[in-house]
């Protein structure tokens, strides 16, 4: 029996190193992997609590997570084929029309 | 104790593949990594008994996002590098500090707080009483989350309206 912490650590190692691939990388579809990692995080310490408390709520949650992670995704990856179309590039340094 | 050894390996292969998707410096590659963490997650999941959702988890993410994913890239054809050098002064040394510091008190405060709630005792056993987990989550779902379950639905297609809108040349 693996205790319900390590599920969460290894969670919150997760969500960092998505964290991390936010800040550091520039390829703005890199970036979109890596939030895919944090919502994946966040899924794996919903199904340990889940599982530990012995109910299936948890998981009715990640699956909607699933369909909204989904839905991000395709709306996502349209935007950048647009800035690509227009810029060349997706280079998240590149892009700021809306720069103040 | 097999139970242990394979949560240790799962989440090594997981850890490791989620550093390669940040640091791969080939987009694709960093898909592929990307991959293998999905796959390693849908493992854990099948650990914790979560099995429909493992299920989706291959399908839907490793499956079908994952090949969205490989499709754009692919055609946009990003083998170029990232351009060298921070664009704000330490922003790596900052970036890694920060993810340090926020992870330390995530697992400092996971250590403090003891995980309390109450559930509604399903243990494996009454969920195989109830027909398997994918029956019992089916029940719930269409029961008492049915309205939730509508609006994704609205929410789908609405990104798929979206996405056509924004991909394409000329309205």
């Amino acid at each position: 029996m693996v205790p319900t912490g390590s599920y969460l650590l290894l969670s919150a190692a997760f969500f960092t190193i998505g964290l991390l691939g936010v800040l550091v990388r520039r390829n703005a579809i890199v970036i979109f992997m890596s939030i895919e990692i944090m919502l994946n995080a966040a899924n794996l310490a919903f199904i340990a609590l889940s599982h530990q408390l012995g109910s299936l709520r948890g998981q009715v949650f990640v699956f909607f997570v699933l369909a909204v992670a989904a839905a991000e995704v395709a709306v996502g990856l349209a935007i950048m084929v647009a800035i690509f179309r227009q810029r060349g590039s997706v280079d998240v340094d590149e892009i700021h029309l809306l720069k103040g | 104790m097999l139970e242990l050894v394979i949560f240790w390996i799962t989440a090594l292969i997981g850890l490791g593949s989620a550093l390669g998707v940040i640091f791969a410096r080939n987009t694709v590659h960093s898909a592929l990594f990307l991959v293998l963490h999905l796959l390693a997650q849908a493992a854990l999941y099948v650990l914790l008994e979560a099995h429909f959702i493992a299920a989706v988890q291959v399908v839907v993410y490793a499956g079908a996002i994952m090949v969205l994913f490989l499709f754009v890239i692919m055609m946009l054809s990003l083998e170029r590098g990232e351009a060298a050098g921070d664009r704000v002064p330490g922003q790596r040394v900052w970036a890694f500090g920060l993810g340090l510091t926020f992870l330390t008190l995530l697992g400092f405060s996971l250590a403090q707080a003891p995980i309390r709630g109450q559930g509604e005792g399903l243990t494996p056993e009454r969920i195989v009483a109830l027909g398997g987990n994918t029956e019992a989550l089916g029940r719930l779902l269409f029961t008492q989350y049915l309205f939730a379950f509508e609006v994704v639905s609205v929410l789908l297609l609405v990104a798929m309206v979206g996405a056509v809108v924004l991909a394409k040349r000329r309205l």
